[in-house]
């Protein structure tokens, strides 16, 4: 299949799903709030839902190492798109889904996609899902990004989850949420910049309701310029279960960012834990980098660039 | 070649004070190149400030420092090691996400072949090509990160290095593996000079020449041979440090097997 991509969507799609080209097997790209092409594969089956604007994703049980490509583009100002995505992943598969949002916003209008996905994910299924968002464009229109992730895990499925918010992206809220059953292990690692005014909030919530399940929440920040965050992870365990928060931020110049983690048992099995840290990059880290030749700048960025990796 | 000439730094005694106390007082001292020179010294005598100064960390309030006859003084701490200066630091700082492999080749200046980057390990006595893949975070061991700051020091490979209590919480093994390393840099005698703050004898064993450091002044300083026999009498004058019981040599769980 051959569609014409301009060198700016061609630019969007590597930053947000390292995709040059086509990508092999099955995907969906979406373009200003339209479908620009789409491949179903013999396991992956790709749909426009029939309620909502958006599709259905469905993988056959016992399908592995496959890989789903999903990323939406914007690049037409002044468009809101709002989009359904569903995944159901049959039981035993072991998968990877590739999506994200890239907006291009060159004018003074307002660009917006707000993305609901959901995740079913079938006994033992074992599923990694990466997520990055990502803005440019020389607009003073803002370019906005409001993305809910719910995630259903079934008796031994297990999901990797890594959410990534890169640069310009003027304000987002992100609402991520999850229900784990039993011997359900779910890792969450959020990566966020925000530089000038940017704002960021985000909500996850997490219930660990089966036996044995756990869960990892891994946040790792830099707030830049007068930029500002807010986190607000809990974790609810319902069971014998294992709960670890991890809040880490960097903040620089004017930047201001909140953390609130949060724990609640509801059994007396479980096993919650949390940290927070903010705080400026250290100065031993950045002297030991000047020792080695590197200017202050280049310490910094050398600092931050591997703080997110 | 490195000269200092009647350096001093002082601190204020309490934060915006007026009154300040000397840390380094009026010291002066010259380093040949090819030259193995142990700096020694009771705890707080000024051995970590004095290698600050040099490197640029921390700034003088007198006297002039200078590199093979450059001005240094005023310096930046980049320009000082792109000069050809090395600091492995007492306390080495730990990176958040920093791969050992990154750091090596930041150190570098340069990306570093994968078997660089393990004959320097292997140099300190970490042996397992895993390290280079783990963080240079908490999750490294005291001994561990101490070593792989020396590592550092190694792939940098400048004119004149200077070692901060390269000893400090290293398992025995690996402290002779050590050793040896310092005296393979200093028999290849290629114009490069080692600085080794240490309290250990066997270090102290391997100097031409030993300064010994006492609030802030040069109390004594010569050729090994000479000094030597004095450091027992001098450690007396100080029941804090003796040299016959080192303060942080012991035994740490670290696996080493080459
Ligand atoms: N910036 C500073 N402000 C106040 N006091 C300082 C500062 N830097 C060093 N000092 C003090 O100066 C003295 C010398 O410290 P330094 O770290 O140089 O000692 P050292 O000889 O390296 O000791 P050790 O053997 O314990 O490593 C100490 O008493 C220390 O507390
Ligand atoms: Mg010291």
């Amino acid at each position: 299949m051959t569609v014409d991509l301009s060198p700016i969507d061609q630019n969007l799609l590597s930053e947000i799903a390292s995709i040059h080209g086509m990508p092999e097997g099955a995907y969906n790209i979406r373009k200003d709030g339209q479908l620009l092409v789409r491949n179903s594969s013999a396991n992956i089956e790709i749909a426009t839902k029939a309620d909502n604007p958006g599709i259905d994703i469905t993988i056959k049980p016992g399908t592995k190492g496959e890989t789903v490509y999903i990323p939406v583009i914007l690049t037409q100002s002044g468009l809101k798109d709002v989009v359904y995505n569903s995944f159901y992943i049959g039981e035993g598969c072991d998968v990877t889904i590739i999506a994200g949002c890239g907006i291009h916003n060159s004018c003074e209008e307002d660009s917006e996609h707000d993305g609901i996905h959901s995740f079913y994910c079938g006994k033992d299924a074992r599923v990694r899902y990466i997520e990055k968002h990502y803005g440019e464009g020389e607009g003073t229109g803002e370019r906005i990004l409001n993305p809910v992730t719910n995630v259903y895990m079934e008796k031994g499925s297990h999901c990797e989850m890594e959410l990534t918010q890169i640069r310009g992206v003027t304000s987002t809220v992100r609402d991520t949420n999850a229900e784990l059953g039993e011997g359900a292990k779910l890792v969450l690692t959020e990566k966020l910049l925000t530089h000038d005014d940017q704002t960021a909030t985000s909500n996850m919530k997490v219930a660990l309701q089966g036996d044995e399940s756990s869960v990892q929440v891994v946040s790792r920040s830099v707030a830049q310029g007068n930029s500002s965050q807010t986190f607000n992870p809990l974790v609810i365990g319902q069971a014998a279960c294992r709960g670890h928060v991890q809040c880490d931020a960097i903040i620089m110049d004017k930047a201001r960012v909140t953390a609130i983690p949060g724990i609640e048992a509801a059994s007396e099995e479980a096993v919650l834990v949390h940290e927070a840290a903010i705080g400026k990059i250290a100065g031993d880290q950045i002297i030991k980098l000047m020792t080695l030749g590197l200017s202050e700048e280049e310490a910094e960025a050398e600092i931050l660039e591997d703080f997110l990796s | 070649m490195l000269e200092l000439r009647n350096l001093s730094f002082e601190v204020p005694t309490q934060e915006r004070s007026q009154e300040t106390k000397r840390i380094i007082d009026d010291l002066s001292l010259t380093i040949e190149d090819d030259r193995f020179t142990v700096i020694t010294g009771p705890n707080g005598g000024g051995k970590s400030t004095l290698a600050k100064l040099i490197m640029g960390v921390e700034q003088p309030s007198a006297g002039q420092i200078l590199f093979d006859g450059t001005d240094i003084t005023h310096l930046p701490i980049a320009e000082r090691a792109k000069l050809g200066i090395g600091y492995g630091f007492q306390q080495p700082a730990r990176f958040k996400g920093m791969k050992v492999k990154k750091l090596l080749d930041l150190a570098a200046g340069k990306k570093l072949p994968m078997l660089a980057c393990n004959e320097y390990l292997a140099k300190v006595g970490l042996c397992s090509a895993s390290y280079l893949t783990r963080e240079v975070d908490k999750s490294l061991s005291g001994g561990e990160m101490k070593r792989i700051e020396i590592a550092t020091i190694l792939a940098r490979d400048p004119k004149l290095a200077i070692y901060d209590e390269p000893e400090a919480g290293i398992d025995l093994w690996s402290f002779d593996r050590l050793t040896e390393t310092f005296r393979d840099i200093h028999s290849a005698r290629n114009g490069r000079s080692i600085v080794i703050i240490s309290h250990q004898e066997r270090i102290i064993q391997l100097a031409d020449d030993i300064v010994w450091i006492k609030d802030g002044r040069i109390e004594a300083q010569g050729a090994a041979d000479v000094i030597m026999p004095q450091l027992g009498f001098l450690a007396k004058d100080h029941p804090i440090c003796t040299l016959t019981q080192p303060t942080e040599l012991h035994l740490t769980e670290i696996p080493t097997t080459c």
